[in-house]
């Protein structure tokens, strides 16, 4: 079941001092979800990604544009009537119903036509019981499971009316680092095993990258780029999805363009083409760096973080707006450690330049050999 | 580690002091009394011990009369009041507007002083040769003839008497309620949405489970304040209650105590202890009912 949304909005009436003006959480967002894949919601707090989330649920409705489920216009419909299953940030399970009663709730619902029997609940229980490995857990409370495991119970409870659409909000966040990593490969499994067009908010980059299809980037409750990881990681619109994506993050230069050289500082680090002379934002991703005793790139060196396979080089240069600038390059590249200063060349597909004002991407052509 | 001990009960000394001479010398009191025969209080003396003055309060027909009145007051008004209690807190969540001033409306009975409203509602209720009461003329309008709310048959005086507490013991009820259903974390009620879940069985399965600590808890008091009713009665009926046959079994240890036929501390003594019994059996049944159906999150 593919998602269509066309140009949603959601302003909410203002409270208090600021009672007569709307707050926009969501803007004018377009997009279609595209059937049987997994689409991570991105964005900071505050952006709008978790709105976007009910009112793709139906818990809220949107001030202005349609929401379609398949050929479906579903922005009127109540959640119920939608199909869609949804697992709540704090995962919302009865804390007064076991685990098997938990997950045979949305069935007990179910009226007419659809009305199961009771061998029949408990057979779709177990089945969704199953799928996310918690058999043996049926007749526990919530309150006795672990974080992991009341995530799973909320999947199962949300999977096991057999939704359209599945709907996570912040699924990982009240994980604990090793289980997130397990949980969210899980995620991933159960998304894969039932086919079933997901849609997940998160705020952690490195989340979306790793199970999602397709990512969608907020901010300020506008898209800025929807794609596949990679190439939104490749290819960023702007500054800001430039920051967002990527661990260690992108390091941000104040710098010009001159003569068809990008200068940070007063040295040409880079021949560009097809920009012309203007005061620019460089970022350059950790991974863009390559230490080259000649490199135009003189940094200051602090110290050197050996991550096994990579290592971590920390510098600072003074156009760098944060005062560490991370580079990981291959352990067998060798930086000479007794020395005070670092110099490296780039790899101009690592290097991206953005309007100073608009912070707009501005795309070039490299110049000759790196 | 001895002398620490040591300061540590020094310092919890002026509290037992307390406790000793105001709660439990008093509360051991009781019990001794109630077993001490022919009682004198002015020459503080007796003839013996026994299980007379038991014996004596429980063929006492006033006392009889005193504890079915207590039933009846018990068994009518805390399951009323607290439905009611929990239907009026619904409804206060669920509106909007107005939310502040109704819960101010709804809690105003409990700052006022019970007996000033007892004569308000005694006025309300009450028919002379003279003059009817409010209620009365409601009836008169619909043809039916007065009746004597405040002096006449016992029925009528026992609604007014749980109509009373009722209405008393409301607004505390409702105060508790309301927060309890505003402390239910409203993904709880989305999460059902989302599942197709009917207002009813969102009430049954969900918002009742979650509330049920306070649910309990209010029954529990309600169970205890109803058992040791007195003052309601005597702002409606004055204080001759065995008179009126609204005695209850609080009205009845009092009378016994300082009455006009007072002066006999060792049936007050053995009604006390009467009373504490009942109240004692009650709240096991309640808390061995509670295990069931009260969920402790």
């Amino acid at each position: 079941m593919k998602i269509t949304l066309e140009h949603v909005t959601k302003k909410f009436p203002g409270r208090g001092r600021k009672r007569h003006e709307e707050v926009t959480a969501v803007s004018g967002f377009d997009f279609e979800f595209p059937d049987g894949k997994l689409v991570g919601l991105l964005g900071p707090s505050g952006c709008g990604k978790s709105t976007t989330l009910n009112l793709i649920c139906g818990l809220i409705r949107p001030t202005e544009g349609r929401i379609r489920f398949g050929n479906d216009d579903v922005t009127e419909l109540a959640p119920e009537h939608r199909g869609v299953g949804m697992v709540f940030q704090n995962y919302a399970l009865y804390p007064h119903l076991t685990v098997k009663k938990n997950i045979m709730f949305p069935l007990e619902n179910l009226k007419g036509e659809q009305k199961l029997s009771r061998a029949g609940m408990e057979e779709r229980a177990l089945e969704a019981a199953r799928l996310v490995q918690i058999e043996p857990l049926m007749d526990r409370r919530p309150g006795e499971l672990s974080g992991g495991q009341q995530q799973r119970v909320a999947i199962a409870r949300a999977l096991v009316k057999m939704p359209r659409v599945l709907l996570l909000d912040e699924p990982l966040s009240n994980l604990d680092a090793r289980l997130r990593l397990q949980t969210r490969e899980e995620i991933r499994r159960i998304q894969k095993q039932t086919g079933i067009t997901t849609v997940f908010v998160t705020h952690d980059q490195d989340e979306a990258m790793s199970i999602s299809d397709l990512i969608v980037v907020m901010k300020d409750g506008v898209v800025q780029q929807t794609g596949r990881p990679q190439d939104v990681y490749d290819d960023p619109v702007n500054l800001f999805v430039a920051q967002f994506l990527g661990t260690p993050p992108i390091n941000v230069f104040r710098g010009s363009v001159r003569q068809g050289q990008l200068c940070i500082g007063d040295a040409p680090v880079l021949p560009i083409q097809g920009v012309p002379d203007q005061e620019v934002i460089a970022g350059i991703r950790p991974e863009g760096f390559v230490p080259d005793g000649s490199g135009p790139l003189c940094c200051k060196l602090d110290r050197v973080e050996v991550m096994g396979r990579d290592i971590s080089v920390i510098s600072s240069h003074e156009c760098c707006q944060a005062p560490a600038l991370r580079s990981i390059i291959h352990s067998e590249l060798c930086v000479d450690l007794n020395s005070d200063t670092v110099r490296f060349s780039l790899k101009p597909d690592k290097v991206f330049l953005f309007q100073s004002k608009t912070q707009e991407r501005i795309r070039f052509e490299a110049a000759g050999t790196q | 580690m001895e002398k620490q001990n040591l300061k540590g009960w020094l310092y919890l000394l002026p509290a037992f002091l307390f406790l000793g001479a105001f709660m439990i010398y008093p509360l051991i009191d009781v019990f001794v009394y109630s077993f001490e025969e022919g009682y004198n209080s002015a020459s503080q003396t007796f003839f013996g011990t026994g299980l007379y003055n038991y014996s004596y309060v429980l063929h006492d027909p006033y006392f009889l009369q005193a504890v079915k009145n207590t039933f009846i007051l018990v068994v009518i008004t805390v399951p009323l009041s607290t439905g009611l209690a929990l239907l009026i807190s619904l409804a206060l969540s669920s509106i909007k507007p107005l939310r502040e001033l109704f819960q101010t409306v709804y809690f105003l009975p409990y700052v006022t002083n019970t007996l000033a409203v007892g004569l308000v509602f005694m006025i309300l209720f009450k028919k002379t040769a003279y003059s009817d009461g409010l209620v009365n003329l409601l009836l008169l309008r619909f043809g039916q003839g007065p009746v004597d709310f405040i002096d006449g048959p016992y029925w009528a005086k026992m609604f007014v008497l749980c109509f009373y507490t009722i209405w008393v013991v409301m607004p505390f009820k409702i105060l508790i309620l309301t927060s309890a259903l505003a402390s239910v974390d409203r993904v709880y009620y989305n999460a059902a949405r989302v599942d197709g879940t009917s207002r009813f069985r969102i009430f049954t399965k969900i918002t009742l489970p979650m509330i049920s600590p306070m649910v309990f808890y209010l029954i529990i008091t309600g169970f205890i304040g109803a058992f040791k009713a007195y003052s309601d009665a005597v702002a409606l009926f004055g204080t001759n209650l065995n008179a009126a046959q609204m005695n209850t079994i609080v009205g009845y240890v009092y009378d016994m105590l300082y009455g006009d036929s007072g002066g006999y501390p060792s049936y007050a003594s053995a009604a006390a202890v009467i009373l504490f019994a009942i109240v004692l059996t009650i709240t096991c049944i309640n808390l061995l009912v509670s295990r069931k159906h009260v969920h402790y999150t």
